[in-house]
C-alpha cells in the first residue's frame, strides 16, 4: 500500500511538469485565482469591520447592562443601580478593555431659535474616552472634564439646527423619577464631529453626575456599557457580565443591541464564501482541461500501468494528485502573494476620492484591508475540496480504461 | 499442473460493422517452465490469445486457468493483482513509462506490490547489469535506444520474479543483433529461473528459440509442434 503510494504520488508530480508551459499556465491562473480571493476578501472584510467598529463605537461598546424594560422605555423610571462589587470584580477583568456607566434619557434642546428633540447622555468622561467615539470626535471647544462637569458637548449638525455656538447657552429639559418637568442651562463647551449625520443631530453629552441630579436620580444609571478585546467573540463577555450582574436586569450584546450591525457579520462571511466558490469556479474550467488533456495524453502509459497490475484505482489516485499538486503549489504562491500585497496596505488605503460614496452607508473613505488567517484556511479548503470534486471526473474517465484499448490507442 | 490451461475458448470483437472471430474454439495447455511461441500471420490471433492469457481483455465463452486459478472470471481489481503478482509482460512498444529512469521503470510492478526499497535495488541493480544496462540506470527512455527500452521492459517483466512471462513481438523494433541478444536473455532465464515465457511472434529469428511452437490461423489452433531449441 505505501508502496504503491509513493510510486503514485512519484508519477502524478514527474507527470504534472512534463509539459511544463501549460502547467505553469494553470499555476498562474490558480494563484492569481487565490490572490483575488484573499485579497479581495481582505478588503471586503476591512470595510465591514470599519462600518461594525464605528457602529460599537458610537455608544454600544460590546456588551450592555440595562433595567429590562429601558429598551422599550428608556426613561428615568427604567434605571439600574451602579455596578455592585460582584459586577465590579468581572469589570475589572483583563478580557474588559473599558466599561463605563451612563445616564441616556430622551430630551428636548432649545436655544433662543430653535429646538429639538435629543437623547441626553450623561457621562463619566475619563472612562468614555476608550469607549466612544466623542472624545476623539471633538471639532471645536473641549471635551467634558468630569462627571460633575457642567457643561455640554453637542454635534456640529445640532449647533447649526439650534442656531447657535459654541460658548453660548441652550436649555435642556426631560422628565425626572416623580415624572415632573426637569430643566436647566447648560453651556455649550464642546462640539463633535461624527460620520453619521443622525449621531451628531440625535446625542447631546453631559457630566453624569450633573444629569443625576437634574433627573433626581440619586446614583442611578440607565446603562452600563462593556468594551471587550474582540467584538466577533463576545458571547462570553455577555455571559459573564450577565452572571455577575444577576437577575432583574437585561444584559445584552451589540449584535442585539443593533441589529443592522449585527448582521453585517453573518451576511459578510455568506458574501466571502460565495466570492471564493465564485472565483474556483472560473478556475475550475481550467484545471479540468488540463487534467483531462494530461489523461488524453498518456492514455497509452495508462494501458501500460494497468496491464502491469495497477488497479483502476491507482490511476484514479494519480490524476488526483496531480490536481492537488498543483492546486497545492498554486495556493501556497496565492497565499504568500496575498500576505505580501496586504502587509503594506494594512496602513490604510486612501479611498478619498471616492469618499462621500463611502460615508454614505457608514464606511470610511481609508480602507484598511483586514487579512485574517480564517479566511485563507477558508479559500485553500475550498480550493483544496473543490479540486478534489473537480478532478474526479477526469480521473474516473482515465481509471475506466481498457488496458488493450488505451495501450492500442493512437 | 501446467503454467497456463485455455479450455474451448472464444473471443470475438467488432471492426466497424464486421464481427471478427479473434479467438474461435482455443484449447492449449503450456508446461510449467515452458518456451512457447505463438506463431500465426497478422490478424491471426496469438495477440488477441496472449492478451487473454494476460487479462487484458475478456473472453467470450470459455475457460484461462494460470496454474490453479481461474482468471476469466476475475474482477477488475483481482485479475490487476494477478498480473501483478503472477504475470510478466513485455511488449512490441510503449513499454516503459517516461517519466520513470530505467532503475524506476525496473523497480516500478516491485514497487506497487510493496517489495521493501533495498530489495528492489540489489535486484534491479542485478537485473539491470545481467540485462547489460550497466551504467545506465538513471537514464530515462527518452536517452535510450530501441533496443535498451526493450531491454530494460524485459528486466521490469523479470525482475519482480513472476511465474509467466508474455511477451508481445518483442524484436519488432529491434535490429537482428539486439534480437538475437535479447532472446539469449530469454532462453538464460527461462533455463535458470524455470520461468515460462509465451511469445507471440510472426519472427523466424524468435521461432528458432522456442522449444514449442503454436500455429494460429484465422483465431484457430492449426499446429503445434515441440522440437529442440538451436
Amino acid at each position: 500500500m505505501r508502496g504503491s503510494l509513493r510510486v503514485t504520488l512519484r508519477l502524478a508530480w514527474r507527470n504534472l511538469w512534463r509539459n511544463y508551459r501549460r502547467t505553469l499556465i494553470m499555476l498562474a491562473a490558480v494563484v492569481v485565482g487565490v490572490w483575488a480571493m484573499i485579497f479581495m476578501t481582505a478588503l471586503m472584510r476591512g470595510m465591514v469591520d470599519d462600518m461594525v467598529k464605528d457602529g460599537i463605537r458610537t455608544l454600544p461598546g460590546h456588551v450592555q447592562v440595562h433595567h429590562p424594560s429601558f429598551q422599550d422605555d428608556p426613561s428615568v423610571a427604567n434605571s439600574l443601580d451602579p455596578p455592585t462589587d460582584t459586577l465590579l470584580e468581572v469589570l475589572d477583568r483583563p478580557e474588559v478593555v473599558a466599561w463605563a456607566s451612563r445616564i441616556k434619557v430622551p430630551a428636548v434642546v432649545s436655544s433662543e431659535r430653535n429646538t429639538r428633540g435629543v437623547v441626553l447622555v450623561g457621562i463619566d468622561p475619563e472612562r468614555e474616552r476608550d469607549l466612544s467615539f466623542v472624545a476623539g470626535d471633538m471639532a471645536e471647544g473641549r471635551f467634558l472634564e468630569g462627571p460633575e462637569d457642567q457643561g455640554l458637548v453637542v454635534g456640529r449638525r445640532l449647533l447649526e439646527r439650534l442656531e447657535t455656538d459654541l460658548g453660548k447657552r441652550v436649555v435642556v429639559m426631560s422628565q425626572d423619577r416623580e415624572n415632573e418637568i426637569a430643566d436647566r442651562g447648560f453651556r455649550v463647551v464642546g462640539v463633535y464631529d461624527s460620520r453619521l449625520q443622525a449621531q451628531e443631530e440625535g446625542f447631546i453629552f453631559a457630566g453624569r453626575a450633573t444629569v443625576q441630579r437634574l433627573l433626581q436620580m440619586d446614583d442611578q444609571v440607565s446603562e452600563i456599557a462593556v468594551l471587550g478585546l474582540d467584538y466577533r467573540n463576545v458571547d462570553g463577555l455577555r455571559d459573564r457580565v450577565a452572571a455577575a450582574a444577576g437577575p432583574g436586569v437585561a444584559v445584552q450584546a451589540w449584535p442585539e443591541l443593533e441589529p443592522y450591525l449585527g448582521s453585517m457579520l453573518p451576511m459578510m462571511d455568506g458574501f466571502v464564501l460565495v466570492w471564493i466558490v465564485v472565483v474556483f469556479l472560473a478556475l475550475a474550467f481550467g484545471l479540468v482541461n488540463t487534467l483531462v488533456m494530461a489523461v488524453f495524453e498518456r492514455v497509452r502509459e495508462i494501458g501500460l500501468m494497468l496491464a502491469l497490475g495497477m488497479t483502476p484505482g491507482h490511476i484514479r489516485s494519480q490524476i488526483v494528485a496531480e490536481s492537488t499538486f498543483l492546486l497545492a503549489l498554486g495556493l501556497l504562491v496565492g497565499d504568500v502573494l496575498a500576505w505580501l500585497t496586504i502587509r503594506p496596505l494594512e496602513k490604510g488605503i486612501d479611498l478619498s476620492i471616492v469618499g462621500e460614496g463611502l460615508e454614505m452607508f457608514g464606511a470610511a473613505s481609508v480602507l484598511y484591508p483586514a487579512f485574517r488567517w480564517e479566511d485563507v484556511v477558508l479559500a485553500n479548503v475550498i480550493v483544496l475540496v473543490l479540486g478534489f470534486l473537480a478532478s474526479l471526473s477526469p480521473a474516473i474517465r482515465a481509471s475506466r480504461y481498457e488496458p488493450v484499448e488505451a495501450l492500442t490507442k493512437v | 499442473m501446467p503454467a497456463v490451461r485455455c479450455v474451448d475458448v472464444c473471443k470475438t470483437y467488432r471492426q466497424g460493422d464486421l464481427e471478427v472471430k479473434g479467438l474461435d474454439h482455443v484449447s492449449l495447455e503450456i508446461e510449467d517452465g515452458g518456451f512457447v511461441c505463438l506463431s500465426a500471420p497478422s490478424g491471426g490471433g496469438k495477440t488477441t490469445l496472449l492478451n487473454a492469457i494476460g487479462g487484458l481483455h475478456r473472453i467470450d465463452t470459455g475457460e484461462i486457468w494460470i496454474a490453479d486459478k481461474r482468471i476469466d472470471e476475475l474482477g477488475k481489481a483481482e485479475m490487476a493483482s494477478m498480473r501483478l503478482h503472477k504475470i510478466g509482460f513485455v511488449f512490441q512498444a510503449y513499454n516503459l513509462i517516461p517519466v520513470l529512469t530505467a532503475r524506476e521503470n525496473v523497480e516500478f510492478v516491485m514497487e506497487v506490490q510493496g517489495v521493501p526499497a533495498e530489495q528492489r535495488l540489489d535486484r534491479s541493480t542485478g537485473i539491470l547489469e545481467e540485462v547489460g544496462l550497466k551504467g545506465l540506470e538513471d537514464r530515462r527512455p527518452a536517452k535510450m535506444s530501441g533496443g535498451q527500452q526493450q531491454r530494460v521492459a524485459v528486466a521490469r517483466a523479470i525482475a519482480s520474479r513472476p511465474a509467466l512471462v508474455l511477451a508481445d513481438e518483442p524484436t519488432a523494433n529491434l535490429d537482428s543483433h539486439t534480437a538475437e541478444q535479447l532472446m539469449e536473455l530469454f532462453v538464460e532465464l527461462n533455463t535458470r529461473r524455470q520461468t515460462t515465457f509465451v511469445i507471440a511472434t510472426h519472427d523466424q529469428r524468435v521461432m528458432k528459440y522456442a522449444r514449442r511452437i503454436v500455429r494460429m490461423l484465422d483465431g484457430r489452433v492449426v499446429g503445434d509442434s515441440v522440437r529442440e531449441a538451436a
